[in-house]
């Protein structure tokens, strides 16, 4: 609780209080938590006198915000369409079996989370991937899975 | 490669060289005298950055994220080490997207005297083959050679040809990608070789607001983000704005599946949508100006970031930029995943820190945007455009494309097309060319179906219109529209239902949920298109049959309501794949309704797998597979699949050794 609070004191302090840097500091504290907790939403809200329903509406709204604990390395499949053609479904069944999860889940050892994204601009390379900021592109499930060994 | 300023006031030359002034000599105004050392030291500089004169090799890596996900940083570091290992003096340049990117890794060589030559497809096993051959013995590797640069060299390397007679370059016209996948993106100097922020230079020199404005809009420059508006037009309103401050927007949320060439312009050639940017901000009398960037471009926000630092450290940004008067401050804003972000009031909401929701217009953002104040928000391609307008002259640039429709425009291509990329055209090209010529027609010997253009706002276009020459008129004609430029092309093995489907998925997700025709009637066009493909289970469920039917009966009026009540454009466009495959494709949505088949096989629930009886060797194999022990025979007899308990999990054609099991 007490990191939690200095986290969230830190990025209302580097970014402002002003209603404008509602998003950074989010996604500040996002990123050094690995999600975003109700209790820290609270205290941002209390940070920068808001209410807490609007903090919790503004993070929701946005699907990088997380609000479940994620894994330390998150898999963003691409799922629109022309990584659907080329066969992104037989990459996250791989990606599936590989780690043990279903798409959205994290691994138990909260070292992997895998979810879908949103076209990540790779329709050439299709199926395409991030993991964290790294892209992967033409995957074929064995790249798939050789691409997490990197992270393990 | 160090920078000449850096390089230059790092010695004792009793001559200073100010940013301001170092971009008038480079682009060799004739007020500025330099001492002759100066001068001669300078001139040195600036043919090695264009490669012109070089006293030592020069190895150019395409070093966009394109080039980075097929092993770009690999050869980087084996050309490193061999260069290290064999004593050869040489340097190693990275540099953006060239755009051909079927073609990657693409790296450059550009020896003394020798035409710049490309290779492509290089893996780090190539490199001590390239190295020995074209660094050491001055011949091509003729195999992975793309094409040359020639500037006029002393010396040729034969009968190799020209980059740009290549059929992927041939017909395209590259004015805004012009140094995309040629220079070094994060090197500022390299920019302004290539004339880069010569036209700031000059509209804050010579040129009013309202001569821009009208350069602009005799350029006849439309909105390259989507729906064409007149950029000139725009601006002239927020100039007329009364208002104490006023914005700028650059809307990097490109979020239209298929579309990537915001993505890789601003990771090959940042400084000119920069650039672009400070002549918008002079026009309308912007003082703040920010850039909204997506979370899913990492390597575009990074290289920002150093534009952004770069060009302040020169002068363009900032206080008092170079010595007009004219202050702008410029700023990154990151997205966090959210697609409606890429309409305008949403977008500005988001950059307030508020849920990313439209609203709707009027009041447009030009009269009142960002916290209320005038607000002008451009797509990265239109800002990309503006430095060439200043540049070349707006006659020049109303000299190129159609009727309504001026200047180039940059199409994302993909999907089932042999040569996938960057590939821009100017306008009144046909997308029969840009598809069968640039793109090199389909692949695998399959026929041509459709191309989807502009994302989820637009539509699937058959072989009989794409004959039509590409304006924002035209398209909107044929039931597409220009979108952000994304090019999806797609073979008879797709089918248009589930494409329609898919679109609706996406839509329907990323519906924000604040009005009703698109919350809850994306919801019900799915529903619809979801009964047509799936449902083998309850086929002779008479509710389910009348359902499917009254759904079909029904779809064109709910499209049409979605279209004139949704709040904001994506609303408004959100039946657009539903309508443009209904109109081109309704013989497909028959066979789904009437026939319960899919005519290309895609959708899985309405297969009916069987089994070759001449081909079954009954090897029980399929049987043993089937999860849902819908096979039936007898060992070393031919089996059967009871349809009514076959899952269409397609398990067992994957298994058969002998061909035997086909769908219908």
């Amino acid at each position: 609780m007490q990191s939690s609070e200095n986290i969230v004191r830190k990025a209302v302090k580097k970014y402002g209080k002003g209603r404008e840097n509602l998003l950074p500091i989010l996604q500040m504290v996002r990123k050094e938590n690995n999600y975003l907790s109700e209790d820290q939403l609270r205290e941002i809200a209390t940070e920068m006198d808001l209410s807490a329903a609007d903090v919790y509406g503004v993070a929701t709204f946005y699907s990088f915000m997380d609000m479940q604990p994620k894994g330390k390395n998150i898999i963003r499949i691409c799922k629109t369409i022309t990584c659907f053609m080329k066969g992104k479904d037989s990459i996250v069944t791989a990606l599936e079996d590989a780690l043990g999860i279903k798409m959205g889940e994290t691994t138990p050892d909260r070292k992997f989370s895998l979810l879908e994204a949103n076209c990540i601009g790779w329709c050439h390379k299709g199926p395409a991937m991030l993991i964290n900021d790294k892209v992967y592109v033409e995957l074929t499930p064995e790249k798939a899975i050789q691409a997490l060994e990197e992270y393990r | 490669m160090k920078e000449f300023l850096e390089l230059y006031q790092s010695k004792e030359q009793g001559f200073t060289i100010t940013p301001d002034m170092f971009v008038d000599i480079i682009h060799e105004s004739p007020e500025v005298t330099l001492p002759p050392k100066t001068a001669q030291e300078l001139r040195e500089y600036t043919s090695q950055l264009t490669f012109e004169k070089l006293d030592k090799p020069a190895i150019i890596i395409g070093m966009g994220t394109c080039g980075l996900a097929n092993g770009a940083q690999s050869v980087y570091d084996a050309f490193q080490e061999a260069l290290k290992k064999g004593n050869i003096e040489a340097m190693l340049i990275p540099t953006g997207c060239v755009g051909y990117c079927a073609e990657e890794v693409i790296v450059d060589i550009k020896l003394p005297d020798y035409p710049r030559i490309s290779y492509s497809k290089v893996t780090p096993k190539d490199v001590p083959t390239l190295i020995e051959k074209t660094l050491i013995n001055h011949e091509p590797l003729r195999e992975k050679v793309l094409g040359i640069y020639s500037q006029g060299e002393k010396n040729s390397w034969g009968d190799l040809p020209e980059i740009s007679t290549i059929p992927f370059f041939k017909i395209q016209k590259k004015i805004v990608l012009e140094n995309c996948g040629v220079i070094d993106p994060e090197n500022i100097d390299q920019y302004l070789i290539k004339r880069g922020y010569e036209g700031l230079q000059r509209v804050l020199k010579t040129m009013t607001p309202e001569d821009i404005i009208a350069s602009v809009i005799e350029a006849g420059l439309r909105g390259r983000g989507g729906g064409g508006f007149p950029t000139g037009q725009k601006w002239k309103f927020a100039r007329q704005s009364s208002g104490d401050k006023k914005y700028l927007i650059c809307n990097a949320d490109e979020g239209d599946p298929g579309a990537f060439m915001d993505r890789a312009l601003l990771e090959g050639d940042p400084h000119r949508v920069v650039e672009g940017m400070i002549i918008a901000a002079y026009a309308i009398g912007a003082t703040e100006g920010f850039i909204y960037c997506r979370a899913e471009y990492p390597l575009a926000i990074k290289r920002l970031k150093k534009t952004l630092a770069d060009a302040e450290r020169y002068g363009f940004l900032g206080d008092n930029i170079l010595n007009s008067g004219f202050s702008f401050k410029l700023k990154i804003k990151e997205g966090a995943g959210a697609f409606v972000c890429g309409e305008e009031t949403a977008l500005i909401h988001s950059i307030e820190g508020k849920r990313g929701m439209p609203r709707p217009r009027p009041p447009y953002p030009t009269t009142e945007g960002l916290w209320g104040k005038p607000t002008v928000i451009n797509n990265v391609e239109t800002f990309a455009n503006i430095p060439v307008i200043i540049r070349n002259g707006a006659t020049w640039y109303a000299s190129i494309g159609t009727e309504t429709s001026k200047g180039t425009k940059i199409f994302a291509l993909s999907g089932k097309v042999k040569n996938v990329g960057l590939v821009e055209v100017p306008m009144g090209t046909t997308l029969r060319q840009i598809i069968f010529d640039v793109g090199g027609g389909i692949p695998e010997g399959r026929q041509f179906k459709a191309v989807q253009i502009g994302g989820p706002s637009g539509g699937a276009l058959p072989e009989s219109v794409i004959d039509t020459p590409i304006d924002y008129e035209n398209l909107k004609e044929i039931g597409a529209m220009m979108g952000s430029g994304g090019l999806v092309v797609m073979d008879e093995t797709t089918c248009m239902v589930d494409l329609a489907k898919f679109f609706m998925t996406f839509i329907m997700s990323e519906s924000c949920g604040k009005c009703i025709p698109c919350r809850e009637g994306t919801k019900r066009l799915y529903e619809t298109l979801e009964r047509l493909t799936q449902s083998y289970k309850n086929e002779n469920d008479p509710e389910e049959a009348l359902l499917r039917f009254q759904g079909m009966v029904y779809i064109e009026r709910l499209a049409n309501v979605i279209t004139t009540t949704s709040l904001c454009g994506l609303g408004q466009t959100a039946a657009n794949p539903i309508l443009s495959t209904l109109r081109y494709f309704r013989d497909e949505y028959e066979a789904h309704l009437y026939e319960r088949r899919c005519p290309a096989g895609v959708c899985k629930e309405l297969l009916t797998y069987k089994i070759n009886t001449d081909k079954c060797t009954g090897c029980t194999l399929c049987a043993i597979k089937c999860p849902a022990e819908a096979i039936v025979g007898e060992r070393k007899k031919a089996h059967y699949i009871l349809s009514d308990k076959c899952t269409r999990c397609g398990q067992c054609m994957m298994t058969c050794n002998f061909d035997a099991i086909y769908v219908e």
